[in-house]
């Protein structure tokens, strides 16, 4: 039987809490995995391993999170990420939601593309497709 | 002194699990360090034994040409004190590796000083770690290996550790 939204919701908050020992209750829907729960960046690696192992999936590289924006002169003008940049990214990441993102798209703000909610349609979809 | 930790590996699996040993003695000056008339192996120097022994599997799994460090500590649980007199045994197991870097879990057990007794459970230690290369692209790092050095390299002739060669 494929798994609700919710069971996948409360494996990824688990996944959360052990890899960055953050409480239950701090991970919300909304949470942004750096800027709100603290992960670095050696903890999205721990958190890949994690979620394919809870999940029985594999995370290509770049699938989750794309690789490399910040170092391509093409994605990044005057620190902000250039629309193109944009556009590659809402095709790579559909899982990812722009809105607030695309109003001040500052490099430094690409953190919040990455949420909990994210995370959970990432592996919505991953389980969908298999 | 050469920071080594382990003395000699008694299992290697490339790609998947190896075990190295440590005898313990009261020579060694940190036992002195941590409580008076109390010499124990201090806890940092169990997770430094683990990460060299797992470090060696998760280096030759890529022919040591890849810059592995030890990225995180996940978990270390410890359930007994090390003291001298008795032997470490540390078995690293690869739960997941990619190009990027590797999951361990890791198992420590405690051998006394008399010889036919069973090795008790003495800690547990995941350990995580990164090919830095792979994961932080665009930072400047040497080119030379600084991980794995002409030390490391004796160590391997020492333990007598070839790649695809299980001993």
């Amino acid at each position: 039987m494929a798994m609700s939204r919710e069971e996948i919701y409360s494996k990824v908050q688990a996944v959360l809490v052990d890899a960055l020992g953050v409480d239950d209750d701090e991970v919300t829907p909304t949470s942004v995995i750096r800027d709100d729960l603290g992960a670095e960046s050696i903890d999205f690696l721990d958190i890949m391993f994690r979620l394919e192992k809870a999940f029985g999936i594999k995370i290509p590289r770049g699938e989750l999170l794309p690789d490399n924006v910040a170092n391509d002169p093409n994605f990044v003008k005057d620190g902000k990420v250039t629309p193109e940049a944009i556009a590659m990214l809402k095709e790579k990441m559909p899982h990812s939601d722009f809105g607030e993102f695309e109003k001040d798209p500052q490099l430094d703000h690409m953190s919040k593309l990455f949420t909990v909610n994210a995370i959970v349609n990432y592996v919505e979809g991953k389980l969908k497709a298999s | 002194m050469r920071w080594y930790w382990i003395d000699k590996f008694v299992e290697f699996t490339p790609k998947q699990s190896a075990s190295a040993v440590k005898a313990v003695s009261l020579a060694e000056e940190h036992m002195h360090d941590l409580y008076p008339d109390f010499p124990i192996v201090p806890h940092s120097l169990i997770i430094e034994g683990m990460a060299q022994t797992a470090g060696m599997l998760v280096g030759e799994a890529r022919g040591y040409k890849e810059k592995v460090i030890l990225a995180k500590i996940n978990r270390a649980t410890f359930h007994r004190l090390v003291r001298p007199g008795e032997t470490i045994v540390y078995t690293a197991t690869v739960e997941q590796m990619n190009d990027t870097g590797a999951s361990i879990r890791g198992r420590v057990g405690v051998r006394a000083a008399e010889t036919d007794t069973p090795v008790e459970l003495a800690a547990e230690i995941e350990l995580m770690f990164s090919h830095i290369d792979n994961n932080l692209a665009g930072m400047e790092f040497p080119a030379h290996n600084f991980v794995f050095t002409e030390h490391f390299t004796e160590l391997q002739r020492v333990f007598g550790i070839d790649t695809n060669v299980r001993i």
